[in-house]
């Protein structure tokens, strides 16, 4: 590739690989880092206590089975009794009580299946988006967030997390907006930010729960490739002593 | 003689298989000295053999069906999710084909780069490379058909916006739209057909196409870097090609390697990220089609957005879209004309002049600008790199007659270089 | 040329191991597609063994449940139509259940775990009607020695309270028993019959 000068080709990838950064910053929008671990089988566990309880009534989750959670270390006996409260069988789909016209009335909106919710929105943007409710008495529910403007969805979590206020302050033509707790909840802010993660953390499990296979199969998949490359790399090299 | 020898004796006697195999293997001479960029006619080969096998086991379970479950999600892309959990290595096989669809265009568009740089569209290859051509529409076809099925929100939308330009076409415009969709929007009948032409209907062009594009690379033989006819130099018994080497078992065995290392990269994607930061698998497309909330920023697959990005850069004339789809269409079949075009006294770029590398340096820098451009969303200093990236693109092809001709060229060797 | 000091052996050994890798990467990426056409999470679960509540049933009445897609039938058979049963074995095909269409613990006189409930498969096995349960005795239709039990519309074939054929009807053997047990709480557990909760 002699004619090419390499020096272009670095900068264009530079240039094609900063683009989409570059467009994202541009969103203006801060969110904060989802401390997401899958291997913390105990956190997913929490997490999926946390989606059960309080998530299951609204939305549905309709593709993954409730015998999947396997997965995270659980057997079929302990999901049956702790998790299952809308199905009978460990090898159903969370599904949901509520009915989609319902919901339109009741909310505005249908709430989205949260099955892949982790793979389109982000796991920052559900961390930022479960801790960033606040009192807004112009909305029907009288709640807001600071990710989704107007959202349909009341804060499920307020017992917990307590009441936040969005405290607006002018800096001449700057303005900043701040989360301020006007209103305790049962836990302290730390506690409400370790269970939202185990929460976002099942999340993201619950979106694709083959991710951990599919790492640890990779690895084998590229040494094997690694060996064959080894092998058919001599094979290469011996025939082409012929050619000259 | 062993039984071996005598199946294929009786084989023979019945079917063109030795003759075959020595025709297009054995006793194929290609030339010796094919470098990195001649690798990627067999991994198209090889994407294509690997498209249509992961492609047959997700249709055994995939549902072309636009309407609601009883959870309220559209039973197609319930169906791709059911996939990726509840058939038994179903990720696998999904992550493989949408892997393999980028794959596909990575490899292609390498490989006419192949073509452009040692000027393999050159006479008497012009029929080759206009099957390659035909064979990179038929591509681009499947590749936005397939791309309706998972049903998600940019599948959906990126359609919309795709066939509405059909109604840009003065008069006739809308009638085409409606003919194409067989509806007044994007639903139920056009997720069928576009199913059925992407599971059979252009498979089978594709495969046709691909056969005639090897038996006229085959009748006239490989170019080489160099750009020389190896046939002009034969031995005068044997009449072989002097810098020719049996295709088998010379390029058998090398791209074997190749293969090697192009699956090592291709597993690296699938096994460790087949979302590719949401460039292969993007994120808007978890969500399933809603007809009734556009999402804010749709664009196309990255591999159509070079020609996206000219679609956007030319501005509404006399109140129509319509010169932009025209630009659009332009800048991927003024492609075919490239055999003529060119009017240069080498084929190689390694003996053109310095004006030909220029441009042809300009040419890519533009392509992979525009690619680029078409992924971000629209801003006024973004429509200027736009359109200045277009203007370098036509002016490639366009100013190639006379570039070609005045450009200062190298003589070209007699005998191959390596 | 030096074409006459080629490394023969070299040779067939790479190849050799090239095609014995190529060979194990070959099987390697078959197996995921191969396995791919099992049974999928969902037709598990879907063919998931039936709990089924079987306190309501009265003597004498059936409860038609689905199992796999197919109808189970339920019998509380009454002390009469128990006792029928050995009354009938002239007329049966196979009345001892010698044909392996049960499982072994219903290898017996009722066909059943507990005597009084029959668990049958529904589905005549000439070509896969669903016959009607008939428990009075002497209809008018069926004749004077009929004793009760199952009558399939279709062909004719006849069936006695142990689901057991009977002899000169189209259907060849007695009807399935599919497995089952009795739960701890009383309940039946229709497709499972293995030991431990």
């Amino acid at each position: 590739m002699g004619f090419v000068n390499m020096n272009i080709i670095k900068k264009l990838l530079l240039l094609v690989l900063a683009a989409p950064v570059v467009a994202m910053a541009n969103e203006g929008l801060h969110l904060d880092k989802a401390p997401v671990n899958l291997n913390d089988k105990a956190s997913l566990q929490r997490g999926a206590k946390t989606f059960v309880n309080y998530c299951l009534s609204c939305h549905s989750a309709s593709y993954m089975r409730y015998n999947r959670l396997q997965d995270i270390g659980l057997t079929n006996d302990q999901i049956k009794d702790n998790l299952m409260f809308a199905a009978d069988k460990v090898g159903e789909t969370m599904t949901v009580a509520m009915r989609s016209k319902e919901a339109k009335v009741w909310f505005g909106a249908v709430p989205p299946d949260l099955t892949v919710i982790a793979r389109s929105r982000g796991a920052d943007y559900l961390y930022t988006y479960l801790r960033g409710f606040y009192r807004d008495d112009t909305r029907p529910t009288g709640w807001n967030n600071t990710v989704f403007d107007k959202v349909g969805m009341p804060h499920v979590l307020f017992g917990q997390q307590g009441e936040q206020v969005l405290h607006v302050e002018k800096h001449g033509e700057h303005e900043t907006s701040k989360l301020v707790l006007a209103k305790p909840g049962t836990m302290t802010a730390p506690e409400y930010d370790a269970m939202v993660a185990d929460l976002v953390n099942y999340l993201v499990y619950m979106g694709e729960p083959a991710q951990q296979t599919r790492m640890r199969l990779g690895v084998f998949v590229l040494l094997f490739l690694g060996f064959f490359f080894v092998v058919a790399y001599y094979l290469k090299k011996e025939f082409w002593k012929d050619v000259h | 003689m062993s039984s071996l020898t005598k199946l294929v004796g009786w084989i023979d006697a019945r079917f063109p298989l030795t003759s075959n195999w020595k025709a297009h293997l054995s006793e194929y001479y290609a030339p010796k000295n094919f470098n990195f960029w001649y690798f990627f006619g067999s991994l198209a080969l090889l994407v294509l053999v690997m498209q249509i096998i992961t492609g047959i086991f997700l249709t055994m379970n995939y549902m072309p069906d636009a309407s609601l479950n009883n959870s309220g999600v559209p039973v197609a892309f319930a169906s791709v999710e059911y996939i990726m959990r509840d058939v038994p290595w179903g990720w696998l096989i999904r992550y493989m084909h949408s892997t393999g669809a980028s794959a596909f265009f990575i490899v292609v568009y390498l490989h006419m780069m192949r073509g452009l740089m040692y000027g393999s569209y050159r006479k008497p290859r012009e029929l080759l490379w206009i099957f390659g051509m035909l064979i990179y529409l038929a591509l681009m076809a499947e590749a936005f058909m397939g791309y309706l099925l998972p049903w998600g929100q940019m599948s959906f939308w990126g359609a919309q916006v795709i066939i509405n330009l059909f109604t840009a076409i003065p008069f006739v415009g809308p009638d085409i739209s409606l003919w194409i969709r067989g509806d007044y929007v994007i639903g139920e009948a056009t997720l069928n057909r576009f199913f059925a032409f992407h599971v059979i209907a252009v498979p089978l062009v594709l495969l046709g196409l691909v056969v005639a594009h090897v038996l006229a690379l085959h009748e006239v033989g490989s170019n080489n870097p160099d750009g020389i006819e190896i046939k002009k130099n034969k031995d005068p018994v044997t009449h072989i090609p002097l810098d020719g080497i049996p295709f088998h078992p010379y390029y058998t065995v090398k791209d074997i390697v190749g293969v090697v290392v192009f699956l090592m990269v291709f597993s690296a994607i699938v096994f460790f990220a087949p979302d590719v930061g949401g460039y292969f698998l993007e994120a808007n497309n978890f969500i399933p089609a809603d007809p009734f909330k556009t999402p804010p920023h749709i664009a196309p697959v990255w591999y159509f957005t070079p020609f996206y990005a000219i679609l956007r850069a030319v501005p509404p004339m006399f109140g129509s879209q319509f010169p932009g789809v025209v630009a659009m269409g332009v800048a991927v079949m003024i492609l075919f004309f490239l055999p003529w075009l060119d009017r240069g006294n080498v084929k190689s770029i390694r003996y053109r002049g310095t004006v030909y590398k220029v441009w042809l340096g300009l040419f890519v820098i533009s392509f992979i600008g525009l690619g680029v451009l078409g992924v971000l969303p629209v801003t006024p200093l973004y429509t200027i790199y736009s359109r200045i990236f277009s203007v370098i693109y036509f002016a490639f092809f366009f100013l190639m007659p006379w570039y070609t001709k005045i450009d200062k060229t190298k003589p070209e060797p007699a005998r191959v270089t390596g | 040329m030096s074409m006459s000091e080629v490394d023969r052996s070299k040779r067939r050994f790479l190849i050799a191991a090239t095609t014995a890798v190529g060979g194990v990467a070959a099987v390697g990426a078959a197996i995921p597609f191969v396995m791919s056409m099992l049974p999928s999470e969902r037709a598990k679960a879907a063919g998931a063994p039936v709990e089924v509540d079987i306190s309501k049933i009265e003597p004498g009445m059936i409860l038609n449940i689905e199992w796999q897609g197919k109808p189970v039938w339920v019998v509380n058979r009454t002390k009469e139509m128990l006792a029928s049963l050995s009354k009938l074995d002239s007329m049966l095909v196979d009345p001892n259940s010698e044909v392996p269409q049960q499982p072994d613990y219903c290898k017996n006189p009722t066909r059943s775990i507990k005597p009084e409930y029959l668990v049958a498969v529904g589905i005549c096995t000439h070509l896969g009607c669903s016959p009607t349960y008939r428990p009075e005795v002497s209809p008018p239709d069926l004749g004077p020695d009929w004793l009760g039990g199952f009558f399939c519309p279709c062909h004719g074939s006849r069936f006695d309270l142990a689901a057991r054929v009977y002899k000169g009807v189209p259907a060849p053997t007695n009807l399935v028993i599919p497995k089952h047990k009795y739960l701890a709480n009383g309940r039946l557990l229709v497709g499972d019959d293995s030991k431990g909760a």
